[in-house]
């Protein structure tokens, strides 16, 4: 259920942000997901529809970008996709690896409405 | 709504002391009117309060502003971890993160700990459960101060809920501060606490798939301690399998299996925490 309170902080900052820039109105939100990043994304989708309710986020469009996990080898120095979190290194078997990328849990950007 | 768990209440966080009422309550801030200050660190709805703006417009046509943000979702989760780090920093106290699943023996290894060499190591610890003071009282029995987060229905602590509960501990310099999280393999993986080392527990009745099949609480986690090796004789349990299947989540992993209930391997824990201690 750690979605829900992922989601109620998406709104909270959203809210903050376009206060800050005198709107009263949210129409767009670009979110950065990564595949590993430990969200599920139905179970955040769902939390969302319901954490922007009677906020000025409530008639936003609501954009998903996940973002696909990459690592590298630190012995070869490749890079491969990970589809888990079993980040084996598919050219040398080596488990000496570091994710790159495919944890973000970022609010990439707004679109809001100002007078 | 409830920001942790998103039940119909607000939040209900309890924080008590064996043998005291709740310490304090989460929403302790007031509100008064629309002028309200969002100094608040937690998420609110249903208070219905508008975030109208009072100054007038020249210009009454619409315009859309795109804003770039690039900002994560947790960060002010995490922003209150880097305060709880720097003050255990400042004054030089190794905070555990400890997170299990539900009856991994987190807290007769705690009590052991404490039994064994709580004055020695200084040890104090704040515990984390949906309900109950039954955690508190094991571990003031065994000689520790101790508080006691009551999370209601939320499955995780946070770093807000360690940094209200520590003060209230008041924690010594030089000590070892247990956090015992809310028992669950899953949402603990997300929140810092501000912890110096994330130690993940499991015991050897729960089976050695435990890696595969929550593999982002290994990936986080600095040692896995595994517990109850007094019945390795008992169950089917692979060691070697649990320490290679969780390797290939965090090959930097380091593994202790001791037993709580005969103290095997319990030096070597006591030797890995005295080492952190410096």
């Amino acid at each position: 259920m750690h979605e829900l309170s992922i989601a109620m902080q998406i709104v909270e900052i959203v809210e903050e942000e376009a206060k800050k820039h005198d709107s009263a109105l949210v129409s767009a939100v670009h979110l950065e997901i990564g595949t590993l990043s430990g969200v599920e994304p139905d179970a955040l989708e769902f939390a969302m529809e319901e954490a922007v309710r009677h906020s000025i986020v409530a008639k936003a469009e609501l954009f998903y970008h996940y973002i696909e996990a990459v690592a590298v080898c630190e012995e070869c120095c490749h890079e491969f996709k990970m589809d888990d979190y079993f980040k084996v290194c598919p050219y040398c078997n080596s488990i000496n690896t570091s994710m790159l990328k495919g944890k973000e849990l970022k609010i990439r950007s707004i679109d809001i409405q100002t007078k | 709504m409830c920001g942790t768990c998103g039940c119909g209440e607000d939040d209900h966080i309890t924080y008590r002391k064996p043998g005291e009422y709740n310490l304090f309550h989460s929403h302790q801030h007031t509100h008064d009117g629309t002028t309200h200050s969002h100094a608040h660190d937690h998420s609110h709805e249903d208070h219905g309060h508008q975030h109208g703006h009072e100054h007038s417009h020249d210009s009454e046509h619409g315009h859309t502003h795109s804003i770039s943000l690039e900002r994560n979702i947790l960060s002010k989760n995490d922003l209150i971890a880097e305060r709880n780090r720097g003050f255990f920093e400042g004054m030089k106290i190794v905070a555990l993160n400890l997170v299990s699943s539900p009856g991994s023996g987190k807290t007769s290894i705690l009590e052991r700990s404490i039994t064994e060499l709580g004055e020695k190591l200084n040890c104090a610890v704040i515990e984390g459960d949906q309900q109950t003071l039954n955690d508190a009282e094991r571990i003031q029995k065994a000689g520790a101060p101790v508080i006691q987060i009551n999370t209601g229905n939320g499955c995780h602590l946070d770093a807000l809920m360690v940094n209200k509960a520590m003060k209230s501990l008041d924690v010594k310099q030089n000590s070892i501060l247990f956090i015992e999280n809310v028992g669950n393999l899953v949402c603990p993986s997300l929140f810092d606490l501000g912890e110096t080392k994330r130690v993940v527990i499991i015991s050897v009745t729960e089976g050695d798939d435990k890696p595969a099949k929550y593999p982002t609480m290994f990936e986080t986690s600095h040692l896995c301690l595994i517990n109850k090796t007094d019945l390795l004789p008992y169950v089917d349990f692979d060691m070697e399998k649990v320490k290679e299947t969780a390797l290939k989540v965090n090959p930097r992993l380091e593994f202790i299996a001791l037993s709580a209930k005969t103290g095997e391997g319990m030096n070597e824990w006591y030797g890995w925490m005295q080492a952190l201690k410096g």
